[in-house]
């Protein structure tokens, strides 16, 4: 146990690589620690953000996923309103027109009918005339009796 | 066992290997393990025996502690360094791991202790730990390995566990007491002189008892710190040599022996990080008390 110089050998070397340890040791490996924690907690921040923005993404998605939903059945009932709407103003139409092209042709088999009466009365009454003329030949005067027979198709 | 040839008794086994190899002035006039005698105005040289040793005095130095003690010391700041170096706040692998481990854990403890604000303290108390660990690591290589084979390679003497030389301890812990005391009078200023005259007995006529009790106080923390280290490697670093003469006594012996040297290991390996660490704790707390105004 014996004291002697080595004892001032060790405190200079203690002194030498607290030095060195105080000056190129701690403070980086204390530094890039320090610095590691501050990324790892902002990364967890951010994780932590981008799982309430998710959140946020996903509500919003469902309640346009459901307006959507709603804007469609609307559009589908108010479509289907629509066509029966449609159907119905076509039959309508198409009763209308029906009644219309049937009113016209009543009203030309009306006109024929009358024009056909007219002409067969003609021919009528000019056969007739022409029988009598044939039957009474001379006794009767074709232009006095004229103007009674028109004055009788007039009549009729 | 170690021996250069000749028989050696247990005795003589045991103390050549708590021998430092030491390197100083004998005096003039003295007569040498060899016959010879020392010239006029005394003469550097490595010492012989305890006879020699003892008669240097002062004037040696333990070239095996030294050497040893300044290689770890290398050791542990160029791995630190290189790890300081490659250090970013990028994923760490490997050795940056593990240093960064010892580093946060000093970093705690540090923390845990000292409250007040000195960018020494944290530095001083990784390279005490560390230091210190490593030192006491070299307990755990077989006693006889390296002396042996430095002994066939000329060198006489070799200690090769600086922390069970009480120059390596009292040299940390002197160091250590010369911060306490720096501190202490940069912090407190006058208050340290009334700390150490007025303190437990707050009068006057006790500033002599005072006095006396706060310098015992004082001076017993470094010789403490010193020789508790010292004392527990010493002690430890004996068993192994036991343990090694052991393995001598015959082949009866081989078995028990191997097993006490396999669980004195284990159970050392404890031991030197428990020094370890409260070396580095002690630190700490002594330092912190010098900061303390009260």
């Amino acid at each position: 146990m014996n004291i002697n110089l080595t004892l001032i050998g060790q405190m200079v070397a203690f002194v030498a690589f607290v030095a060195f340890c105080m000056r190129y040791v701690w403070p980086p490996i204390v530094a890039a620690m320090a610095e590691r924690q501050q990324k790892i907690s902002e990364g967890l921040a951010a994780a932590d953000r981008a799982s309430h923005d998710l959140d946020l993404a996903k509500q919003e998605a469902a309640k346009k996923l459901s307006e959507a939903k709603k804007e469609a059945a609307a559009i589908v009932e108010s479509a289907n309103k629509r066509a029966s709407q449609i159907v119905d103003e076509s039959k309508q139409a198409a009763i209308v027109e029906a009644d219309r092209v049937k009113a016209a042709a009543t009203a030309e088999i009306e006109q024929e009918r009358a024009r056909t009466q007219e002409q067969l009365m003609a021919k009528v009454s000019e056969l007739a005339v022409a029988g009598a003329e044939k039957i009474l030949a001379q006794e009767i005067d074709a232009g006095k009796h004229e103007q009674l027979l028109k004055q009788l198709i007039s009549e009729a | 066992m170690a021996g250069n040839g000749q028989e050696q008794t247990v005795s003589e086994y045991i103390v050549h290997h708590l021998t430092n190899l030491t390197l100083g002035k004998l005096p003039g006039g003295f007569e040498r393990a060899d016959g010879s005698i020392v010239a006029e105005g005394g003469e550097w040289t490595f010492a012989h025996g305890g006879q020699e040793i003892a008669a240097m005095g002062f004037n040696a130095i333990h070239v095996d502690s030294m050497i040893w003690s300044i290689g770890l010391g290398v050791i542990f700041c160029w791995l630190f360094a290189r790890v300081a170096k490659n250090a970013s706040a990028d994923t760490p692998s490997g050795l940056i791991n593990a240093v960064e481990m010892v580093v946060e854990f000093v970093d705690g403890t540090v923390k845990d202790t000292f409250h007040g604000r000195n960018p020494l303290i944290a530095p001083l108390a990784l390279t005490v730990f560390v230091w210190v660990f490593l030192m006491n690591l070299m307990d755990l290589i077989p006693v006889d390995l390296i002396p042996h084979t430095l002994m066939l390679a000329g060198v006489d003497y070799q200690k090769i566990v600086p922390s069970t030389d009480p120059n390596i301890t009292m040299g940390m812990a002197l160091g250590v007491f010369i911060l306490m005391v720096y501190y202490s009078i940069k912090v407190k200023g006058f208050g340290f002189v009334k700390e150490l005259t007025l303190n437990p007995f707050n009068h006057p006529v006790f500033i002599p008892i005072n006095l006396f009790m706060e310098v015992v106080g004082l001076l017993a923390k470094p010789f403490s710190l010193g020789l508790r280290l010292f004392g527990n490697m010493y002690a430890g670093e004996m068993i192994f040599i036991l343990i090694a003469a052991l393995f001598g006594a015959g082949v009866m012996w081989l078995l028990p022996a191997g097993l006490l040297q396999v669980g004195w290991a284990i159970f050392h390996i404890l031991v030197i990080t428990l020094q370890a660490f409260i070396f580095m704790v002690l630190t700490i707390v002594y330092l912190s008390m010098a900061h303390e105004d009260h």
